[in-house]
């Protein structure tokens, strides 16, 4: 068999881990090879062995047959090799343009000769349909945007074995289909594709291939035509994993939480980023808020959990009115918060485990006395926490935060805000940049919760999570809920047209208890 | 910087031993300067630097005399640092702590003995933390960079507190402040006769105490207490701490009062020495101020290693100052202290890759069977 890039028997070991242990993983040209894995299977770690960032204990990799040595991604680009990375390396003051040729810039007489590459990305981004304007500045666009330089960067470098470490994670779903018809155009003009990605639906969307690793090893190669969304999932995990989720039914409850008229103005534009929200959560419910990125969610939960004021109307919990209620206050009344962005607002990464989970409860007489906190008491229920949600980490409680994976650090906030024993507990996008195996868990979470009778109140970009997991979805567009529906009677598509904005009726259809 | 943080993090794994490195890196990087300017003195201006802080007892007591200021006022920008705020306000603080405890120790005639002095440092730590206050208020409600508002309180501080002793505690003669009254100055409790070589004592007092004291008290109020979990939870993640619904509007102005008063303590020890030294009327920042940072940033913020670090800058400019046998100017001198702290400080980096060493070494022996598969996707 041909292949353009050969990688065989890589081993690299970290202290203490194995991160590749003797993978194979062979690259036809132009098609789309899956590399499928849970976060820590070792799929970063072997592209960056492919890309020159770590040096191979064990290994060959070959290119067209021919055995290769890569001491760094100097190397890795004068082999056609590109990769665009999780976390867009650009630089975001300057233009489109500028971004694309940094590192290879044209000059005449030691001045930049920016004439000759602004025609070479025109004819590039029309070749390959990846519409960007090279005089945009980065920090205007928007990160599908962004995206498309970064696979304009490779493709002015004249790369052919494109490297997509999770493209998706950062996408809305219509940015990820376009993302998609690109990959396809990109094969079909000769590139060869390795993407990277724990995501099934989107293997089966565009894979031709699929390698799958699992703790630091190989599995195996499958055709993607002739496998199913259930066996790939099983040889990621190890064990079979429900796709969908067990859900008991449950009546709800009385009402907890009651928002009316909830308006938040954007602070720069003076524009209604979130404009007259009214919607109630009973006890023993899932009530989602769906929509496309940026219509508002984040202003709406920041309003809710007093991270910032409201500009006009109610929140009353539990019959108790909060509009005003600063965060601790709404804390203490029963309002958990498993926060979007897990870096930003829910973690100090430089505490350790321990310090963490005591995050909102470090003053409570529990962990305190007079003033000073209580080592043993923090650190023996850190421990607890560590046991009953099976948080993983380096040296247990001790361990920095900065050094758990993803999926353990997302684990971690669950379980403090899980056990603040709340009466709503708010969870957005919980699963986001999770694997399959994490994701069932969090959902047997939410799901145990509502079964306490807890509130829950969560916010997600992913339609299935949505359908799957809540029993009444609620859709924002441009700040306004737009759709009030029950989970069980709507499908995707009918969502789909909510969330864009093309069926502005929806809430008159009504759900839930109202 | 990312080196920096995370040697922080595994202070109990890196210990004293890359310290140590990165000061013999700087002291021999300040050898290769002195080679450079003047060969022939090199060896023995070298020699006179490392020993003279050492030679007898009486230059062991001017060492340590020499750190307490400096103590304090790394102290202060450390203390700061731990909420993530820049106290480059240190000198202003400074000022106005020296001028408050000079002012009680002429005028407060009427207090007895010992509360004479307690009461000339207890006003030097309210005029500091008021001028740490400042530019803290500012900074927690409108946002105001710190660097900028402390750099104009240096210079209000520094010419407001010229014109109050000209008004108030002028000794025109001298062109500085008066002298204080003997019961405002700091206790000798002994000290300057146990650091003494034959008649000639050491200007080392009780203040030395007072500093290591506060350096003490500050490690345990950020590492032990509630109040400490919150104002370096605002200084790691100002986001998160809000979102765990810490004030941090109020953290960042007691950290910065906090700073002010250890700088204000530390001009009132300087001026309360007992060596009838005054406040001279002159427009130039106090540079014990600034002496704070590099104080600070080579004991890494940490309170208790500020008491070493202190004592480390005190011991080369004491040594610095018999260098002047061997014909280098003041100036030059000035210089070479410059490059071996600023060596030392930098090469403490050396502590990232040790701390990391060590930690490898300790996996390689002990956890090679329970290990996690962890590697590869961490962030």
């Amino acid at each position: 068999m041909e292949y353009i890039i050969e990688m065989s028997g890589i081993t690299k070991e970290f202290p203490g881990v194995i991160a590749n242990d003797d993978i194979t993983l062979g690259l036809r040209k132009a098609e789309i090879h899956a590399l499928l894995g849970e976060n820590g299977a070792g799929k970063s770690t072997l592209m960056s062995v492919l890309f020159g960032l770590y040096r191979p204990d064990k290994g060959i990799i070959k290119k067209n047959g021919d055995a290769v040595n890569i001491h760094g991604p100097g190397d890795a680009t004068r082999l056609g090799i590109g990769m665009v990375h999780q976390h867009f390396k650009l630089v975001h003051n300057f233009n489109v343009l500028e971004n694309i040729i940094l590192g290879v810039e044209t000059t005449k007489n030691g001045f930049l000769e920016k004439d000759q590459a602004r025609e070479r990305v025109l004819e590039l981004s029309k070749q390959y349909k990846l519409a960007v304007n090279p005089d945009d500045i980065i920090s205007d666009i928007t990160v599908g945007q962004q995206q498309r330089v970064e696979i304009l960067k490779m493709l002015y470098r004249n790369n052919e074995i494109l490297i997509f470490d999770e493209p998706t994670a950062v996408l809305t779903p219509q940015e990820i289909d376009e993302l998609m018809g690109i990959m396809r155009g990109l094969t079909a003009e000769g590139k060869s594709i390795l993407f990277i990605t724990h995501k099934l639906n989107e293997i089966m969307a565009v894979a031709d291939r699929c390698t799958v690793l699992r703790k630091g090893r190989y599995v195996g190669t499958v055709e993607v035509s002739q496998t199913t969304k259930e066996e790939l999932s099983e040889m990621m995990v190890g064990r079979k994993v429900s796709l969908q989720v067990a859900k008991p039914v449950r009546q709800p409850g009385k009402v907890i939480l009651e928002v009316s008229g909830l308006t938040v103005k954007n602070k720069q534009s003076g524009k209604n980023a979130v404009d007259n929200v009214s919607f109630n959560v009973c006890e023993g419910e899932i009530v989602c808020v769906a929509g496309i990125e940026g219509n508002g969610q984040s202003e709406l939960v920041y309003a809710l959990c007093g991270m910032t004021k409201a500009d006009a109307g109610s929140i009353t919990m539990n019959d108790k009115n909060l509009t005003g209620a600063g965060i601790r206050r709404r804390g203490e009344e029963g309002m958990a918060h498993i926060p979007e962005d897990r870096h930003k607002h829910g973690l100090i990464l430089d505490y350790n485990l321990a310090y963490n989970l005591v995050l909102q409860s470090y003053y409570s007489p529990k962990f305190q006395r007079a003033g000073f906190l209580r080592f043993n008491e923090i650190y023996r229920y850190a421990d607890t926490l560590i046991d009953a949600y099976d948080i993983r980490s380096g040296k247990g409680a001790r361990t920095t935060v900065r050094s758990m994976s993803g999926g353990n650090q997302q684990k971690a906030i669950v379980s403090r805000e899980i056990d603040r024993d709340p009466k709503l507990l708010i969870a957005v996008q919980p699963t986001r940049g999770l694997d399959v195996g994490a994701i069932e868990y969090i959902h047997k979470q939410l799901i145990n919760q509502r079964g306490k009778g807890k509130g829950i109140l969560m916010v997600t970009l992913e339609l299935d999570e949505a359908l799957n997991v809540s029993d009444r979805i609620l859709v924002i567009y441009e700040g306004r809920i737009v759709a009030d529906v029950d989970a069980k009677s709507v499908g995707p598509q009918e969502l789909g047209l909510y969330m864009s904005g093309s069926r502005p009726d929806g809430v008159k259809k009504g759900g839930g208890a109202q | 910087m990312n080196a920096l943080k995370k040697a922080l993090g595994r202070g109990e794994g890196a210990g004293v031993l890359p310290s140590l490195i990165a000061i013999v890196i700087g002291l021999l990087a300040g050898f290769i300067v002195l080679l450079v300017t003047k060969p022939g003195q090199a060896l023995g201006g070298f020699t006179a630097i490392l020993t003279g802080g050492i030679v007898d007892m009486k230059s062991i007591g001017q060492v340590l005399y020499q750190a307490t200021p400096i103590m304090l006022t790394g102290l202060s920008f450390a203390f700061a640092n731990k909420t993530g705020l820049f106290n480059i306000g240190t000198a202003g603080q400074f000022v106005v702590g020296a001028y408050a405890a000079l002012l009680v120790g002429v005028k407060c005639t009427f207090l007895p003995g010992a509360l004479h002095w307690i009461a000339a440092l207890l006003a030097a730590m309210i005029a500091g933390a008021l001028w740490g206050f400042i530019p803290g208020i500012l900074k927690a409600l409108r946002n105001v960079n710190e660097v900028i508002s402390c750099i104009i309180m240096n210079y209000i501080g520094m010419y407001m507190v010229n014109f109050l002793i000209k008004e108030t505690i002028y000794f025109s003669l001298k062109n500085q402040s008066m002298p204080v009254l003997a019961s405002a100055n700091m206790p000798k409790a002994g000290l300057n006769t146990l650091f003494s070589t034959g008649i000639n004592m050491s200007s080392l007092n009780s203040g030395l105490f007072v500093a290591v004291i506060m350096a003490v008290i500050l490690y345990v109020l950020l590492e032990k207490t509630v109040f400490g979990y919150e104002l370096k939870a605002c200084g790691y993640n100002r986001d998160a701490a809000r979102y765990a619904g810490i004030n941090e509007n109020r953290s960042i102005i007691i950290s910065m009062a906090v700073a002010g008063a250890m700088a204000g303590l530390g001009g009132a020890l300087l001026y309360l020495d007992g060596s009838g030294r005054g406040f001279n009327v002159v427009d130039v920042l106090a540079p014990e101020g600034f002496n704070g940072v590099p104080v600070a940033l080579l004991a890494m913020s940490n309170p208790i290693a500020v008491i070493f670090s202190a004592i480390f800058v005190a011991y080369l400019s004491v040594g610095g100052l018999r260098m002047q046998l061997y014909e280098f100017a003041p100036q030059a001198i000035e210089i070479i202290i410059a490059i071996i702290i600023y060596f030392s400080a930098l090469s403490l980096l050396i502590r990232g890759a040790v701390a990391s060493l060590i930690a490898k070494n300790r996996e390689r022996r002990g956890e090679r069977g329970n290990k996690q598969a962890e590697g590869g996707d961490t962030q």
